[in-house]
């Protein structure tokens, strides 16, 4: 069975010229993969983010914007490879989603 | 291990027909679907490098694979190709996804 | 940090952070960064280098490259023979990759995708163009190119071989457009004004 990201050759609609400049949290994200990808540190390669793309479900890998799939994945691998784990990850995030609560 | 290869031999030169195995394991695969079963022509070979799709798994995906560009022609991919006779497409694949054609 | 360091390159505008509420996905690029650096694994300045360095990175570097091989016919002769090896004459690191780069000649036409993700020369041109990473882009530019190449205003003659590039592996692709006529003792810097990025991806070609 074709993988929902394996696109090649399917139909599709006419390609949108639009470009939108990328937001700092998107650079952000793309820095994250390449210095936690770089030799030094080799924490994850880019064909486990590719894998971790992949496995989106699709509603979720089409509604998604890419550096939110990356994000996603680059989250996912450190997670299988253990540098934090799950619950760390979940309270930090609580806590950065708190503080702006915070007036 | 000692005698181990570091990477596979070259099984294919340029010129050699080709076709792309049909096969759809789980994980990640780097053979386009659209491709597989398909017949084309090695353009060249690249040289070897590690197996992405065991690179997907933290794993070291050696012995390299050789990889090659293999050519093929858009109108024998798709049956309602309504570009040019001579126009082709030229993908980078792996060894192991290559047989050689009849 | 030095007032330097502060300056936005002009031509890569970052746009501002919505004051509203943070995604989830925001939340989570926060939280794995703070993490990280509580860890010791990465320094906030670790991360505004590489974040400035990619913006140091846009088309102008590819088409530095093209120019100097319209002008220079040995540099364009080794440019085509090996581009990792070439480009890096020019300070370019391909880092892991390897440059392919494919000329555009009277009978034959380039065009580049990456159908699996968004493989793309950024050493060369920098981030890629939402489109590249389109569905739209992906499903089509191998099924259908020369209806996608009309899109971007480009036509080709019938007589002419279309050969679109998927890049699926280790290979990154550039394409050194034809040298637009009219442009006789240009210099390259005169020469590099007429290479666009889209021009080097293969959609469009440069005119004088």
């Amino acid at each position: 069975m074709r993988s929902h990201h394996d696109m090649g050759g399917l139909p599709a609609g006419p390609v949108e010229r639009s470009e939108h400049d990328y937001a700092l949290w998107e650079k952000r994200v793309d820095a994250l993969m390449v210095l936690l990808s770089a030799p030094q540190r080799r924490l994850l390669r880019v064909d486990e983010l590719r894998r971790n793309v992949e496995a989106l479900p699709p509603d979720a890998y089409d509604r998604m914007s890419y550096y939110e799939r990356w994000i996603s994945a680059i989250a996912n691998t450190l997670l299988q490879r253990g540098v934090f784990t799950a619950d760390e990850l979940g309270r930090k995030m609580a806590e950065v989603e708190a503080r702006q609560e915070t007036p | 291990m000692s005698g181990a290869p570091e990477a596979l031999a070259a099984t294919f030169a340029p010129g050699a027909r080709v076709k792309v195995r049909r096969a759809a394991p789980p994980g990640h695969l780097r053979t386009p679907w659209y491709i597989r079963g398909q017949v084309g022509e090695v353009e060249r070979l690249c040289g070897a490098f590690a197996n992405p799709e065991e690179l997907a798994y933290n794993r070291p995906g050696v012995p390299r694979q050789p990889l090659y560009r293999v050519r093929f022609r858009q109108r024998e991919l798709w049956p309602d190709y309504r570009g040019a006779a001579q126009d082709t497409i030229e993908i980078e694949i792996y060894q192991h996804w290559l047989e050689p054609a009849p | 940090m030095t007032a330097d360091s502060h300056r936005h390159a002009h031509d890569h505008p970052t746009r501002a952070d919505d004051d509203d509420r943070l995604t989830h996905w925001q939340a989570m690029e926060i939280a794995l960064r703070e993490l990280l650096i509580a860890k010791g694994i990465i320094t906030a300045d670790d991360v505004r280098g590489a974040v400035e360095a990619m913006d140091a990175r846009s088309p102008a570097q590819g088409a530095r490259v093209v120019a100097r091989a319209w002008s220079d016919p040995a540099y364009k002769a080794r440019l085509l023979a090996d581009g990792t090896a070439a480009v890096s004459e020019l300070g370019i690191d391909m880092a892991t990759t390897r440059l392919l780069v494919v000329e555009n000649r009277p009978g034959l036409h380039n065009l580049i995708v990456c159908t699996l993700c968004s493989c793309y020369p950024r050493m060369l041109l920098g981030l890629p163009p939402d489109w590249y990473k389109s569905r739209a882009y992906r499903s089509r530019a191998v099924r259908e190119p020369r209806a996608v190449l009309r899109e971007f205003g480009t036509t080709l003659a019938d007589g002419v071989e279309l050969r679109v590039h998927d890049s699926t592996a280790d290979m990154r692709y550039l394409v050194l457009p034809e040298r637009p006529a009219g442009t006789e003792g240009w210099s390259e810097d005169r020469l590099a004004a007429l290479v666009s990025r889209d021009s080097m991806i293969g959609v469009t070609r440069p005119s004088a």
